[in-house]
C-alpha cells in the first residue's frame, strides 16, 4: 500500500443568499482556479427547447452589464488566465485559472454575469450564438461519424418523459425557436445564487478571500426557489435487452453497451466503477484482453461510467470492431466478457490491480488547481459537501470482490444491457 | 449591498519559477534529467529517445510508430498480459509511442513505487518481446485506423493536409504512423531491426520529475541502466523543403457534408529558427488566442464556425504552419476569403498595443499554468533534450515573450507566412463548393482522393 498523505484542505460556507462557497487552499504555486457550477443542465430545458442550456451557456460569454460581448475571454486571457464552460445532463459549469494576484478579476466576471446579465442580451448576440451553436452541432455531431452517440444512448436508456432523454446538444429546429424571453426566463430560474457552487482552489489568502466573495457576489438577491426537475426515479435494470441499430457514413461498426447502475456517489457506485474499470481501462483490462488482444474482434474497447448523480447512471461499453470482423460477432464477444464477469466475479488479484490504478489516477488528477476546484464542485453540488473529495480513496478501498459480484448478478445481465449498434450504411463493413 | 462595477486591479504577483532540474550523463551516453518537485506524492518517469519518423526510409514509413507500440506487448521476460498486469500492479499505465522527433516511454506512479516502475520501464526499453502475433496485431490494428479516417473529416484533413506540403520523394509526405502501403511491408523483422539500430543509450534522456530525491535517482539509474550499451546512431536527416512554391488548392469530395473542415498553409520553419518568439506571439494575434484575429473574424462576426484557429507546429525539422477551421457548407468559400483578408492583414502593419499585449501578458502569465503536474513538467524537459534546446529556455522564455515588439510581430508575418505558396484543402460536398472555390483563383484547383498517399 501506498504511504498514507494529508488530506486536501477544505472549508464550506454559505452567503445570505444562498451561495454555497467552497475553498482549498494550496500555496505551492500562484495559481488560482475559480469554478462555478450551476444546478441547472438540459434536463431542465421545457418541451421545444431542446439545445437550451447550452445556448445559454454560449450566452455568458456574451458580456454582462459592466463586461462588453467577449470581454470575458479577452481579461482572463491578457491576466493570463485559462478558462471555459460546459453543459451537462444536470450541471453547467464556468471555470477560470489564473496567476493568483488576479482572483478579484475573476470573482468580478463571474459576478456580474451572475447579477447582471440580462441589460447585456441582445437579439443580435442571440442570433450569432445560436449559428454558432448550430455549427457547434454539425462539428461535433452532425459532420463526425459515430458522432450521435452520445444523443442516442441516452435516448435509448431514458424513456422518453424522462429529463435525460433528450439532446443536449438540440435539434436545430428548437435552436432555430430560442429567444431572448426565453434566455430571461431560463436566467431568472436557474442562475441564482442559491442554485449555485462556487469553488476556490489553490494560492488564496484563507483570512481574505471569503471577504472578496461576500464583497462580489453578496448583493446578487436570491432567486425564487428552482423549479422542480421531471420525474428522475427509473427502475434499477432495463428489464429487457434494448437494442438500436444506426446506419452512418462510417468504415466499421461500433458498438455502444450502456447498463444502469447505482448514481454517482452512492454506496454501490465504487463497485460499479470498479467493474468499468476491470472491464474496460488500459490494457490489462478484460475487454482489450479478450477481444482486442486474444480474440481480435474489436480494433478498440474501453469502458466508463456516466457519473449521473440522478435517477441512476450508465456503465458503459464502447468497442469499435475490427475490418472484416461482423457486428453481431463484436456483440456476442462482449456479451461474453459481461458474462464471465457476472458468473465468476473477480479473478485473484484482479481488483488490488485495479484499485491501485484508480488510486493513482485521482492522486494525478488532484495535480492541477482547476481540477481540485470542479471536484470541489461536483461534490458540493450533488450532495452538499465538498469535504466528500478526501473520502474518495478510500471508498473505493472499501470494494471487495463480494461487493463486484453481487454488482455483477444485480446489473450486468442480459436484461440489463442497452446496444447502440453503429453500422456502415451500405450495409457491409469494408 | 450593491454590485460592484469597478473593475479589480490585479495585486502583486507572486514569483514563479520553473522546477529546477539536474542535468547529467552517463558513461554510456545516456542522458539524466531530474526534477524534484514535490507537491503530491508522485513521480513521472519518461524515457525520451532520439528515434523519430523523421529519421525513417520512406519505404518503411510507420515503423517507428509500431515499434514503440510494440514496446508496450511485453518483454523477454513478461508476455503481453503479464507485462499490463505488471504496471496496473504498480498503480501505473504505460504509454509509449513515437512522434516526428522522438520517442517516448512513460508512466506516472505513486513516488513509493518509483523503484518498481523505473526497473519496469528500463525494461520495455531495452528488450522488447517482439512477439510476431503482437507485432501483426498492432499493424492491422494501423491499417484500421488508416480505414476509419476516410470516414473521419477532420482526422483525414489534418493529415492529407500535412502530407501535402512536402516532395514525394521525403519521408514527410507520407502522415507520422505510416500508410496503408507502407505498413503493409512492416513485420515483426522491420520492428527488431529499427529497435537494434536506433534504441541506443547516447540516443536517450530519462527524464524523472516529481517526489524524488536526486541522489536515490542517480544510483537507481546507475544500478540499472549503466549496462545498457549499443553503438550511437549515425546522424540523419529529412527533405523538409516544400512540394510547391506557388498556390494552389485541393478539395476532398465528402458529398452531403453539412461541413467543409478547412486548411490552409505551407511548411513553416525549424524549431531552432531565431524568429521562434516573435512567430509564438505573432501566432497568438493572428489565431492562437481565443480573440485572435481570426477566431473573432469567423466565429464571432460571421458566425461561420464553432471555432477557428492558427498554429505554427513546432519540430526540429521545418513543419506545417496552418490555419484550421470547420464552416457550414455554404459558406466555405467566404470563409475562406476571410481567413485569407486576415492572412494578408498581419502582414500590411504591425498589431496596436492592445493586440500585442493581449497576447504577450497571456503567453507570459499563463507560464506556471502549464506546468501543474510532473507528467507536464517531464514533457517540458523531454522537449530540452528532443527539441535541442538551451537549460535557460524555460527560465527566459517569459522575459523573451515579452520583448517581443510590435513591429516584430509585422516582420515575423512578413518573413513567415507565405502567400505566393499558400496551400489551401477544403474536405466537403463538392457539389456546393467547387464552383465558387475555382472562381477564387487560388492557383491551379484540383480534386484529390482520400487514398492515404
Amino acid at each position: 500500500m501506498a504511504t498514507p498523505r494529508a488530506a486536501l484542505p477544505i472549508q464550506t460556507s454559505r452567503l445570505e443568499n444562498g451561495l454555497l462557497v467552497t475553498l482549498s487552499p494550496d500555496r505551492t504555486a500562484p495559481i488560482v482556479a475559480v469554478n462555478l457550477w450551476y444546478h441547472v443542465g438540459s434536463a431542465n430545458e421545457r418541451e421545444g427547447r431542446t439545445g437550451f442550456a447550452h445556448l445559454f451557456e454560449h450566452m455568458l460569454f456574451q458580456g454582462s452589464e459592466h463586461v462588453a460581448a467577449n470581454e470575458h475571454f479577452e481579461l482572463i486571457q491578457r491576466a493570463g488566465g485559462t478558462l471555459n464552460g460546459s453543459t451537462w445532463l444536470d450541471r453547467t459549469n464556468y471555470f477560470e485559472t489564473v496567476p493568483s494576484q488576479q482572483l478579484e478579476l475573476a470573482l468580478w466576471l463571474e459576478a456580474d454575469r451572475m447579477g447582471r446579465l440580462l441589460p447585456a442580451m441582445t437579439q443580435e448576440k442571440l442570433d450569432t450564438q445560436r449559428d454558432v451553436v448550430k455549427n457547434e452541432r454539425r462539428w461535433s455531431v452532425d459532420n463526425q461519424p459515430y458522432g450521435s452517440w452520445w444523443e442516442k444512448l441516452p435516448a435509448l436508456c431514458f424513456p422518453p418523459s424522462h429529463p435525460f432523454h433528450h439532446s443536449l446538444m438540440g435539434s436545430m429546429e428548437d435552436l432555430s425557436a430560442a429567444s431572448l424571453d426565453d434566455v430571461a426566463a431560463f436566467f431568472r430560474a436557474f442562475y441564482t445564487p442559491d442554485n449555485a457552487v462556487l469553488s476556490i482552489a489553490g494560492d488564496v489568502d484563507e483570512s481574505e478571500v471569503l471577504t472578496l466573495v461576500d464583497r462580489y457576489f453578496g448583493w446578487i438577491p436570491r432567486g425564487n426557489g428552482r423549479p422542480a426537475l421531471g420525474a428522475m426515479d427509473v427502475s434499477t435494470t432495463f428489464g429487457t435487452a434494448l437494442r438500436e441499430v444506426v446506419e452512418d457514413d462510417v468504415a466499421v461498426p461500433r458498438v455502444f453497451v450502456a447498463m444502469r447502475t447505482p448514481v454517482f456517489g452512492s454506496e454501490g457506485y465504487y463497485a460499479a466503477s470498479a467493474i468499468a474499470a476491470i472491464l474496460g481501462t488500459g490494457r490489462g483490462s478484460r475487454l482489450h484482453q479478450s477481444l482486442v488482444r486474444e480474440r481480435q474482434l474489436a480494433s478498440a474497447a474501453s469502458a466508463f461510467t456516466f457519473d449521473l448523480a440522478k435517477g441512476t447512471d450508465l456503465l458503459v461499453i464502447d468497442a469499435t470492431a475490427r475490418p472484416g470482423v461482423s457486428v453481431e460477432a463484436l456483440e456476442q464477444g462482449i456479451g461474453d466478457v459481461l458474462d464471465e464477469l457476472r458468473d465468476k466475479g473477480p479473478r485473484a488479484g484482479e481488483l488490488d490491480r485495479v484499485l491501485a490504478q484508480t488510486e493513482t489516477e485521482f492522486v494525478t488528477s488532484m495535480q492541477g488547481a482547476g481540477d481540485r476546484a470542479e471536484q470541489l464542485s461536483r461534490f458540493a453540488t450533488y450532495y452538499g459537501d465538498p469535504a466528500l473529495l478526501n473520502e474518495q480513496v478510500a471508498r473505493y478501498r472499501a470494494v471487495t470482490d463480494h461487493r463486484i459480484g453481487a454488482m455483477g448478478s444485480d446489473r450486468l445481465g442480459p436484461d440489463n444491457r442497452a446496444s447502440l449498434v453503429y453500422v456502415p450504411r451500405n450495409g457491409v463493413a469494408a | 449591498m450593491s454590485a460592484v462595477v469597478v473593475r479589480p486591479v490585479p495585486g502583486r504577483s507572486r514569483p514563479y519559477q520553473f522546477p529546477s532540474f539536474e542535468r547529467m550523463t552517463l558513461p554510456n551516453g545516456l542522458e539524466l534529467i531530474i526534477a524534484p518537485v514535490r507537491r503530491l506524492p508522485l513521480v513521472t518517469i519518461r524515457f525520451v529517445l532520439d528515434v523519430g519518423a523523421r529519421q525513417e526510409p520512406r519505404d518503411i514509413a510507420g515503423v517507428a510508430s509500431l515499434t514503440a507500440a510494440v514496446l508496450a506487448e511485453g518483454t523477454e521476460r513478461l508476455d503481453a498480459g503479464a507485462l499490463a498486469e505488471e504496471f496496473e500492479r504498480l498503480g501505473g499505465s504505460l504509454s509509449s509511442y513515437a512522434t516526428w522527433d522522438a520517442t517516448h516511454v512513460r508512466t506516472t506512479v505513486l513516488s513509493s513505487r518509483l523503484e518498481g516502475a523505473l526497473a519496469l520501464l528500463s525494461e520495455v526499453v531495452r528488450k522488447p518481446a517482439f512477439a510476431p502475433r503482437e507485432v501483426d496485431r498492432l499493424k492491422e490494428e494501423r491499417l484500421a485506423e488508416l480505414l476509419e479516417l476516410k470516414s473521419e473529416p477532420r482526422g483525414l484533413a489534418d493529415e492529407k493536409f500535412s502530407s501535402f506540403l512536402y516532395k514525394q520523394s521525403s519521408r514527410l509526405s507520407i502522415q507520422e504512423g505510416g500508410s496503408q502501403r507502407t505498413v503493409r511491408q512492416l513485420s515483426v523483422n522491420e520492428c527488431r531491426e529499427w529497435h537494434a539500430s536506433q534504441f541506443a543509450p547516447s540516443a536517450t534522456a530519462l527524464v524523472i520529475a516529481g517526489d524524488v530525491d536526486v541522489d536515490k535517482v542517480m544510483k537507481l539509474t546507475s544500478d540499472g541502466l549503466a549496462d545498457w550499451w549499443s553503438p550511437p546512431q549515425a546522424p540523419s536527416g529529412v527533405d523538409d523543403t516544400p512540394d510547391r512554391e506557388y498556390a494552389s488548392a485541393r478539395l476532398l469530395d465528402r458529398p452531403g457534408a453539412p461541413q467543409s473542415e478547412l486548411r490552409l498553409g505551407h511548411v513553416g520553419l525549424r524549431r531552432d529558427h531565431p524568429d521562434y518568439f516573435a512567430v509564438v506571439v505573432m501566432n497568438a494575434i493572428l489565431g492562437g488566442v481565443f480573440n485572435s484575429r481570426i477566431n473573432l473574424n469567423l466565429r464571432e462576426k460571421n458566425a461561420f464556425t464553432y471555432g477557428a484557429f492558427s498554429s505554427f507546429e513546432w519540430r526540429r525539422d521545418a513543419a506545417p504552419f496552418l490555419v484550421s477551421t470547420a464552416v457550414a457548407t455554404p459558406v466555405t468559400v467566404p470563409a475562406i476569403r476571410e481567413v485569407i483578408a486576415e492572412l494578408v492583414r498581419i502582414q500590411s502593419g504591425p498589431p496596436d498595443e492592445d493586440e500585442l499585449s493581449l497576447s504577450t501578458s497571456y503567453l507570459d502569465g499563463v507560464f506556471p499554468i502549464r506546468f501543474e503536474t510532473t507528467d507536464a513538467i517531464a514533457g517540458a524537459l523531454a522537449s530540452l533534450r528532443t527539441l535541442r534546446l538551451g537549460n535557460d529556455f524555460y527560465d527566459t522564455y517569459r522575459e523573451n515573450i515579452r520583448a517581443v515588439t510590435a513591429d516584430d510581430v509585422m516582420r515575423a508575418a512578413q518573413r513567415h507566412i507565405h502567400m505566393d505558396r499558400l496551400q489551401v484543402l477544403a474536405v466537403g460536398d463538392r457539389a456546393q463548393v467547387e464552383p465558387a472555390l475555382r472562381d477564387l483563383n487560388l492557383g491551379p484547383t484540383s480534386i484529390v482522393g482520400d487514398d492515404d498517399e
